[in-house]
């Protein structure tokens, strides 16, 4: 087995493994989330190397001037050996970069490794910049900039913050199962983008929509927890909906939800208010996964389909996954992105 | 009606277990040589490709420092975050093994510890104070270092790898690495490698491990051996189950008269083949494994000595290897056996219990084996002319070998016709004429011997050829007779004004590896003295080489690079701004990469930063050991730290001397199954001879004497083959010197004749016949006179 | 009609061009009948028994066992028919050098499935085999051999016997004895006995005679 793969599927990584007996139940000397935490910025915009493991999440859609619908992704992956920040090669802090293209025909990606402590990844807080390789996301979070590489596809993209900071669950608490397992968890879901697509046919200006999810946290998962579906929903009325349901190996589900008004206030709905429902299963590049889904949240009168716009998006990375732009129809409109995990 | 079959057939060989002990023991013979020299080819390719997966030199195109030094690691860094998707190495020594320092994150696909399997603790490989994998003997040489130590069999031998991390710690190398892999894969829109890390250059690939290719040619002969004593092996296999059927038609016959049918009859047959063909694979795969094991650690000493390949030891149990020796054993018989088969399946079922002898060629098959001889004989002639690279070189020899072993059994029957027309006497007559009659039953046995011969003759000549042209090399380029090494500066500053005037010359040896044409290259700095004037031989040079060099608009390169690299006298080297003509070409024997040489003045500038820490001496011979004395006790300078050339030249000969062992037990072996061929030949042969016998000595030859008729007869029958195998192992030499050679390893080595190892061979040939031959004429002249009458009551 | 041959014709290759040996025979033989097929060398006799057998295929002609068409067999057919209801005794023996005498009389009966112990072992008792049933082949006289041969083709209960000279390789005085034995036995199993035999004392033993002559029954 290749090393590297070894590495994320060993290390507690794992928001993406499936149900390592004990996972997520000792922390081994890190730090565990707990409720009123007071977040200050822009300080807790930079990594907290004293937690498991941590995400800068980035998700966009866009449409170039033709009217053609495109996704795109980038992701900084931090996963901490030891609850310390270190310096050199013996730093305990590894670096994980995922960054994809999604358009109607072709799913591109890419992966990136990194050791902690020499330069080549990290993140900073002030002035804020996230980086692996040549990948970056970097500015003062209401002006940001993001650059990413494949071997088929780049980006270079600017980003205008619209809205406020969004905190899930109770008021960043965000848990994920009835046992108590939790992270940090915040958003910036109000970005506007432009920027310049490169593929293999060509540059393509784009322009549209970004999201921002961060969220560390050093036990994220009950042991009996083997995958999750995730949904960030933006609706053509300017509301926004955060959901998912962690899937558990008895069959049964955990769900989630935050509701983003426009204005940018929230509301958090605990298990059982928002739920989704599979509506096909499609044998996508890497497992079979359903590409098309009900959702519903009937507190906000929500009851939606949301369909892939390329059921294709499967990321063949070290650690494979599903992670696409989807459109929504139903009793609201608009365009989203869904990702799901724990697919064999 | 199986089993009672099956019964018969199998009670055939608890009558007759000499018989089946022959059958067993050709093929376990075969199958032991074959796997035997599979198996010590495939453990140095094993140590090969561990040494090249874990350095990534052959898939992988590097980035190396311009100046030879070591990359900073920030530079690393900046290629990173440009995008560059490179990885670092760091490589030195400790306690003499290599230790190989990557980062696995970063590291392409397949690179690294391998064996970083399940349980292996990540943070502890990537952190704290590290692990280090490698062999047992590694770990051993290694054991007090400040790293957990973690046996690994698939590492290298005498190569240990850990975090890049834990190397530069352990390295005293904080903030360096040697070199970048460059991975296959690489982003869009990367800047260009000048933009971001101008002092570096790239190594293109070199599509297998140089170690590999430099080996081959040592391997080429082993696997020549191995296939020639398994084609050798082939025939006895034949000979024997021939045997076996031709004794066995009566019951053959009557089985089927009694009612068997004939495909059931087939199948149990093969199935009984098959039993004994996996019986004796088994046994000889065991064999082979003995030989193996045996010539192992001379092996193994070769390679290390002669390319500096680190090749373990130790043999390993390998399952394809297995696998392999199982499905030659099988494959062999049924090879062996599909004559005799089809002939089974054609056989009428009231001729089959006729004895008659085995397989007389008639006229017919005899034209038709002549006209594909002639064919075969000629495509080679053609091919020797134009033949070039290893697939028309390999064609070449196939069509020589073979074309020759069809030839033999036609030239041997003009040979003997042309005796008997010269004899007089009438046993004389007759002998020849008998020995004409067993031609066709024993021409397998003698193309066995023809091939054993041919390729002991070849592949000796090969060896002792690249022996001769070796020793003389190291003779012209070890012509200092002391080498001193320093370790830094100051120390090199103390050398010096302490060894000026003392010696005759003080040569500086300064190196780096720089890329011409994309190959990698070893640029040496060249001193104006006449020891290189007057020592060093030139393939092709121009009207002054070294006054062309001293001026500083001329390079001299080594053959392999001028082959590699197209390079002729004339041709212009790039060599970073400076461009230089080649002035001359000369062989370098041994050594895997190009190499070039320029004049001091010329590298100084160039290369500022490599500093000169290795010295050639001239001085009287007799001073060398003095000299070593007075360094260590007046400067301090370790005997350790110096080579004597006279030391370095004995190495070289003992290990040549490994060579030999190595070549002269397969020489004794594949001669060994030819000779067996012969006595399985001529076993078979003897059960048709009473009956050819029992007239001549019904007229009054006594059997002693047709005992010692028999004897002479196969000794001339392989004395005839072996004065043939003499030409044809000299073509075989001559193609892989010229042109196998050449394809395979950008040299060519000139050929050397030894006539003494030839006259050795042929006695040895002769001996093996002699030795076949003995059991059955004994036998023969121990017929007793009731068997021989016999012949006469029961003639219908 | 244990045994009905009609039209059979037989050409050999030869070095000097073809040569038929039979033209057109014709030949029948009950259950329980004993018939001499005389003939001199060369008449083609043996080819005919051989024929009969299964051993070779007639070029015309159909040749009836129990009213079965062997010449319309494949040679599968015809081993089965060997190994059970016809029988053959060689003039050579061909015994199988490697086993001993008590498995080479349980043989052919083993083969077509009809080991019969206890008859196995009446068979070696009639024929005076019994102290010779652990030797070899090589170990036994030609009549003793020729006796185990004998045994072993009685020994499935065949329906037809077919010898070739079965006592050419033997003194008088052991032939005499050796086909006394036979054709007790023969008897005793009520089989058809079909022998070739150039010798007119041993056709004299025989219930009917039939003498080959240039290819044809006289």
């Amino acid at each position: 087995m290749n090393a590297k793969v070894l590495l994320f599927l060993l290390l507690p990584t794992s928001l993406f493994a499936q149900g390592f007996a004990g996972l997520g139940l000792t922390a081994d000397g890190f730090s565990t989330p707990a409720p009123n935490y007071d977040f200050t910025f822009p300080e807790d915009h930079g990594p907290h190397p004293d937690y498991r493991i941590e995400w800068w999440y980035l998700t966009a859609n866009m449409t170039s001037t033709d009217g053609t619908e495109y996704g795109l992704q980038w992701t900084l992956f931090r996963t901490a050996l030891a609850p310390e920040a270190g310096e050199g090669w013996s730093a305990p802090q590894l670096w994980l970069g995922h960054a994809a293209v999604t358009t109607t025909d072709d799913h591109f990606t890419s992966e990136r490794f990194a050791r902690g402590g020499i330069g080549q990844a990290g993140v900073t807080a002030d002035p804020f910049e996230a980086w692996i390789d040549d990948w970056t996301l970097s500015g003062d979070w209401s002006d940001l900039r993001m650059t990413a590489s494949g071997a088929e596809f780049a980006y270079d993209i600017t980003m205008t913050a619209e809205g406020p900071l969004i905190f899930h669950g109770q008021d960043g608490y965000s848990v994920k199962s009835a046992e108590g397992q939790a992270s940090y968890y915040y958003s910036q879901p109000f970005l506007s983008l432009d920027g310049t697509l490169t593929l293999p046919e060509g540059d393509v200006a784009v322009a549209g929509q970004a999201w921002i999810d961060r969220e560390w946290s050093s036990q994220p998962l009950s042991d009996n927890q083997t995958g999750w579906d995730w949904f960030s929903l933006s609706f053509d009325t300017g509301d926004k909906l955060m959901g998912f349901r962690l899937r558990q190996t008895e069959g049964s589900y955990y769900t989630s939800a935050t509701w983003i008004s426009a204005d940018g206030t929230t509301e958090s709905f605990a298990d059982g208010a928002f739920d989704a429902q599979p509506l096909n299963k499609y044998q996508s590049p890497g497992a079979q996964v359903p590409t098309q889904w009900r959702v519903t949240l009937p507190e906000r009168d929500v009851d939606i389909t949301v369909e892939a716009i390329n059921p294709n998006a499967w990321m063949p990375l070290s650690v494979p996954y599903w992670e696409g732009p989807i459109r929504i129809e139903g009793s609201h409109q608009g365009r989203g992105y869904l990702e799901m995990t724990g697919y064999e | 009606m199986t089993r009672t079959v099956f019964t018969a057939l199998l009670s055939h060989w608890r009558r007759n277990p000499l018989q089946l002990f022959t059958l067993l023991a050709g093929l376990a013979l075969a199958t032991a040589l074959w796997s035997g020299v599979q198996a010590i080819n495939a453990e140095a390719r094993a140590s090969y490709g561990a040494a090249a997966a874990t350095l990534g030199e052959g898939q992988f195109n590097q980035l190396v420092s311009d100046t030879g030094g070591p990359i900073p690691q920030s530079t690393y860094i900046a290629l990173r975050r440009a995008g560059w998707q490179v990885s670092p190495v760091l490589e030195g020594r400790i306690n003499g093994q290599r230790l190989v320092g990557l980062d696995p994150l970063t590291a392409p696909g397949g690179l690294g510890p391998v064996t970083l399997g399940e349980g292996a603790e990540l943070d502890a490989f990537l952190g704290g104070a590290g692990q280090v994998f490698g062999t047992p003997a590694t770990l051993e040489a290694l054991s007090g270092i400040e790293a957990e130590l973690i046996l690994s069999p698939d590492v290298a031998p005498a190569t240990a790898l850990t975090d890049i991390g834990v190397a530069q710690r352990l390295l005293q190398r904080e903030g360096e690495v040697d070199r970048l892999i460059v991975a296959q894969i690489q982003p869009v829109g990367r800047p260009a490698l000048d933009d971001i890390a101008p002092g570096l250059s790239r190594q293109v690939a070199q599509g297998g491990s140089d170690i590999g290719r430099l080996t081959d040619s040592f391997h080429l002969n082993l696997t020549a051996f191995g296939l020639l004593s398994f084609a050798v092996g082939i025939f006895i296999v034949n000979g024997a189950i021939g045997l076996a059927f031709e004794q066995r038609r009566p019951v053959i016959r009557t089985l089927r008269a009694l009612g068997v049918p004939l495909r059931r009859l087939m199948v149990l047959i093969a199935a009984e083949l098959l039993v004994l063909s996996l019986v004796a694979g088994t046994i000889g795969v065991a064999l082979g494994y003995v030989i193996a094991a045996l010539l192992l650690p001379d092996v193994a000493a070769t390679l290390r000595g002669l390319y500096g390949a680190d090749v373990a030891g130790t043999l390993q149990l390998r399952a394809s290897w297995w696998v392999t020796g199982m499905c030659v054993a099988v494959g062999g018989t049924l090879l062996a056996a599909s004559g005799a088969f089809l002939a089974l399946a054609r056989m009428p079922l009231l001729a089959a219990g006729q004895a008659r002898a085995m397989a007389v060629a008639a006229g017919q098959t005899a034209r038709v084996q002549a006209g594909v001889a002639c064919a075969l004989l000629l495509l080679s002639l053609i091919l020797g002319f134009t033949a070039d690279g290893l697939v028309g070189g390999f064609v070449f020899l196939g069509a020589m070998l073979v074309g020759a072993s069809l030839a033999l059994p036609l030239i041997l029957d003009h040979v003997l016709r042309f005796g008997q027309r010269l004899s007089k006497r009438a046993t004389s007559q007759w002998f020849w004429a008998d020995t004409r009659q067993q031609l066709p039953g024993l021409s397998l046995a003698l193309m066995a011997l023809l091939l054993a011969m041919a390729a002991n003759v070849g592949v000796s000549t090969m060896v002792s050829s690249f022996r001769l042209t070796f020793v003389a090399f190291l003779d012209q380029r070890l012509s200092a007779e002391l080498y001193v090494s320093t370790e830094d500066a100051a120390q090199t500053a103390t050398f010096l004004n302490y060894a000026e005037g003392k010696v005759n010359a003080i040569l500086p040896i300064r190196s780096v590896e720089i890329a011409v044409r994309d190959l990698p290259t070893e640029l040496f700095a060249g001193r104006d003295h006449s020891t290189y004037r007057d020592n060093w031989v030139m393939l092709d040079a121009s009207a002054a080489p070294w006054d062309d060099v001293h001026s500083g608009e001329s390079i001299m390169i080594n053959e392999q690079l001028s082959r590699r690299a197209d390079l002729n006298i004339g041709d212009v080297v790039q060599v970073q701004a400076r461009a230089y003509s080649v002035s001359g070409i000369y062989g370098d024997y041994g050594n895997p990469i190009g190499q070039a040489l320029i004049a001091e003045g010329e590298f100084d500038a160039l290369f500022p930063n490599v500093d000169t820490t290795r010295f050639g001496l001239r001085l009287p011979q007799n001073e060398v050991s003095d000299f070593v004395a007075a360094m260590e006790r007046d400067i301090n300078l370790p005997a350790s730290a110096t080579i004597n050339q006279a030391n370095i030249k004995a190495f070289s000969l003992s290990i040549f001397d490994r060579t030999f062992t190595v070549t002269g037990a397969l020489n004794v072996l594949t001669l060994a199954v030819a000779g067996f061929a012969i006595l399985m030949s001529l076993l078979t042969l003897a059960t048709m001879r009473v009956p050819q016998l029992a007239p001549v000595w019904a007229v009054g030859m006594t059997r002693q004497r047709i005992g010692r008729l028999e004897l002479a007869r196969a000794v001339l029958l392989a004395a005839l083959t072996s004065l043939l195998a003499l030409p044809l192992g000299l073509m075989l030499a001559w193609a892989l010197l010229a042109i196998v050679n050449v394809a395979a390893f950008g040299w060519k080595l000139p050929m050397f004749l030894f006539a003494f190892e030839y006259l050795k061979l042929f006695g040895f040939g002769l001996l093996a016949a002699l030795l076949a031959a003995l059991w059955p004429s004994y036998r023969l002249a121990r017929t007793p006179p009731s068997d021989l009458l016999k012949v006469f009551a029961n003639e219908r | 009609m244990l045994l009905s041959a009609r039209g059979i014709t037989k050409t050999f290759d030869t070095a000097d061009g073809p040569f038929q040996v039979l033209r057109g025979v014709d030949l029948t033989l009950e259950a329980g009948e004993t018939l001499a097929l005389t003939g001199e060398s060369g008449s083609g006799k043996s080819t005919l028994l051989h024929l009969i057998g299964g051993l070779d295929t007639p070029d015309a002609g159909e040749i009836l066992i129990d009213d079965l068409d062997i010449a319309q067999m494949d040679d599968t057919a015809r081993a089965a028919l060997r190994c059970g209801a016809v029988s053959v005794v060689f003039q050579q023996f061909n015994l199988i050098p490697s086993l001993t005498v008590a498995d080479n009389i349980a043989f052919q009966a083993r083969l077509s499935g009809r080991h019969d112990a206890h008859w196995a072992a009446e068979l070696a008792d009639q024929m005076g085999l019994a102290p010779q049933l652990r030797k070899y082949p090589e170990q036994l006289s030609g009549g003793q051999q020729q006796r185990v041969a004998i045994a072993r083709a009685l020994a499935p209960k065949p329906k037809l016997v077919l010898a070739d000279e079965p006592t050419g390789n033997l003194d008088e005085a052991t032939a005499t004895s050796v086909l006394d034995l036979m054709l007790e036995l023969v008897a005793d199993t009520g089989a058809g006995l079909l022998m070739v035999t150039h010798s007119d004392r041993l056709a004299a033993r025989m219930s009917r005679r039939v003498h080959l002559a240039r290819g044809q029954i006289a």
